[in-house]
């Protein structure tokens, strides 16, 4: 699963509209295991557009048994996927609504449902959690995660980090439009989160400023908030802590996606 | 995966016509207005034939010689009296409307006993008339071609415009909902805007073949069917002309409507297409007796399916011109899908203002 993050306007629906052929692209090529994107594998692909739309007018499993059918299954198959996802996504009940009448949240899951209902080989979500209550977005996660587990890539942009840092394991950030920066979140933390460490001592710790290779964030009595140059210049300030007196709790402090990020668009 | 299958892109046109039928038949306002156009065709026919079974036949008496006289004359029902005394009476109480009896004092041989007032269309039935050549025997009663004309431009008019706002509300419904981004990530574009085209195309015709059939049958059964004969090869060809022209139609609103992202805007941005659909319908009622004009509509593409038919009902084209206006027309809708479906895929994604037409035919 694979995090798409950028700031507005930093072309995360742009990307996605031309991955899906939407938009032409300016320059550049679309390419999957080295062969240009063609329509047939397009609707292969499961895309949910940042502005949502299905018909207001057609009732919920209508619709999505329609899409299904026009990316290629057959009747009976289209019937039996709406069925499954709708009951997975707890619009079961409301199958045979209108989707104008329909909640947000509700439509929300309608959408999800039609970006899968035809059981796609790659998903690409444009903002899937956004307007999902908690419990909803739990069982968006529930359903994303089964299909990642299955192997199917799954590729979403979202500004709820924390959602993004649960969920991937690999990270896109771009920013005016190009890629500052991607792969696994942990080569992302080593290349972009530099190592902050949080140090208590037992004793004033004022004398931390002067140690080689430590640029100290804040300092408050015996707390220092620090980052190192290296690993061995943070232990060497965690042993003179020691040798000074004794140390209550040394700890390096992850940087958390919103940091990273925060470095990244720099 | 055997539940999936490539498909192909008459697979996809399929899809979205049966959608748009299907969504069009779920609607009651479409609906109503049907049966209403279907009543009102149906009692068009029915009042037509009531109102020309009333020519019926004359009652008269006639007695002697006058008998033989009276029964050559059509449209009498003669009752056979003995006496002229008999043929009064039946005069007075009104079981006949005059009474025909010998007189040999009168060129004709008879004469006629009415109640009050002179029978004349009798005496005229009764008079030797001299034998009149008709130069041209096949022209066609005014008052007829009149209804004709307002036929041919009435349903034209009425399905066109149907069907193409309907079009275009489908266009601008998706394009308004944004579910066109999904549509066009899974099928092609043109196979979706033929998809609406052909679907409502579908349910046009479906129309106007009811309307054709219930007047064929209402024709048929109030006895009218000298008058359906005399149809029959005009409505054959406006039906042949609806088909292409209507297909142009539908491709220009889906194109027009393109251009604009709210519904509000449909009018105006189709408001060109419904001049050209409503301006057949003006011309041909106002000059259905106007050779000069009636052969120029017959050429333009967008009246040809009002002009040519009402020229082949008049008896005015050659066996060649509606097959050379035929052409015409569809050299004319191909080139008007091409250009359709330019516009179609370019302005389809742009939301917000209105997309200006040159900048939805560049590119």
């Amino acid at each position: 699963m694979t995090g798409f993050v950028g700031a507005n306007g930093a072309g995360k629906t742009t990307t996605m509209r031309i991955i899906l052929g939407v938009l032409s692209a300016d320059s550049g090529t679309v390419t999957r295991d080295g062969r240009p994107l063609e329509t047939a594998d397009r609707r292969r692909f499961g895309y949910m557009p940042e502005e949502r739309g299905l018909y207001p007018k057609m009732k919920v499993a209508e619709q999505i048994v329609y899409l299904a059918r026009l990316h290629g299954l057959t009747a009976a198959a289209a019937q039996r996927n709406t069925a499954t996802l709708l009951d997975q996504l707890g619009l079961g009940e409301r199958a045979d609504t209108t989707v104008e009448s329909l909640s947000l949240g509700n439509q929300q899951r309608a959408q999800i449902a039609a970006a899968l209902v035809h059981e796609p080989e790659i998903l690409v979500l444009d903002e899937p959690f956004s307007g999902l209550d908690p419990i909803a977005v739990e069982t968006v996660q529930g359903v994303l995660t089964e299909r990642a587990a299955r192997g199917v890539p799954v590729l979403f942009s979202s500004h709820q980090l924390d959602i993004v840092e649960r969920l991937c394991d690999d990270l896109v950030v771009i920013a005016d439009g190009a890629i500052r920066a991607s792969g696994s979140r942990e080569k992302l933390r080593a290349e972009f989160g530099e190592a902050r460490y949080e140090l208590v001592a037992t004793s004033d710790i004022a004398w931390a400023r002067g140690a080689p290779g430590i640029q100290v964030e804040a300092l408050d009595g015996a707390t220092v908030s620090f980052r190192a140059d290296s690993a061995d210049a943070a232990q060497n300030l965690l042993r003179a802590a020691l040798e000074r007196g004794g140390v209550a709790r040394f700890t390096p402090q992850e940087p958390s996606l919103a940091q990273i990020f925060h470095e990244v668009i720099q | 995966m055997t539940d999936y299958r490539e498909p192909s892109f008459a697979n996809s046109v399929n899809l979205v016509a049966a959608r748009e039928i299907r969504m069009k038949l779920r609607s009651k306002a479409f609906l109503i207005s049907t049966g209403i156009l279907m009543l009102a065709v149906l009692a068009s026919v029915l009042v037509g034939g009531l109102l020309s079974a009333t020519t019926s036949k004359t009652d008269v008496a006639a007695t002697g010689a006058a008998v033989k006289i009276a029964d050559a004359v059509p449209n009498l029902n003669v009752t056979t009296v003995d006496s002229v005394e008999k043929a009064k009476a039946l005069v007075r109480d009104g079981t006949v409307e005059a009474a025909i009896i010998p007189s040999a004092d009168h060129a004709l041989g008879v004469s006629v006993i009415a109640l009050d007032s002179i029978p004349q269309s009798l005496v005229a039935q009764l008079s030797t008339s001299p034998t009149v050549e008709l130069l041209d025997p096949n022209a066609i009663n005014p008052v007829l071609a009149y209804f004709a004309a307002i036929a041919f431009g009435i349903v034209f008019f009425m399905s066109a415009m149907t069907f193409g706002t309907t079009i275009a509300q489908s266009v601008v419904e998706e394009k308004q909902t944004r579910i066109v981004e999904i549509l066009m990530s899974t099928i092609p574009v043109r196979a979706l805007m033929a998809g609406k085209v052909i679907g409502n195309s579908i349910l046009a015709f479906a129309q106007i073949a009811v309307i054709a059939g219930l007047a064929a049958i209402g024709l048929t059964l109030t006895g009218q069917s000298d008058l359906l004969a005399s149809f029959g090869p005009s409505i054959a060809w406006f039906v042949v002309f609806f088909v292409f022209g209507f297909v142009m139609i539908a491709a220009l609103y889906a194109a027009t409507a393109s251009l604009v992202s709210r519904q509000e805007d449909v009018g105006s941005a189709t408001s060109p297409v419904m001049i050209l659909v409503m301006l057949p319908y003006i011309l041909v009622i106002a000059f259905n007796d106007n050779p000069l004009v009636l052969a120029i509509m017959s050429y333009v593409p967008f009246s040809a399916p009002v002009g040519m038919p009402m020229r082949i009902f008049l008896g005015e084209a050659s066996w060649w011109e509606p097959l050379l206006s035929l052409a015409v027309l569809l050299v004319t809708t191909a080139a008007v899908i091409v250009l359709g479906s330019r516009i179609y895929s370019n302005a389809l994604l742009r939301t917000g203002a209105r997309v200006k037409l040159s900048e939805a035919l560049s590119r």
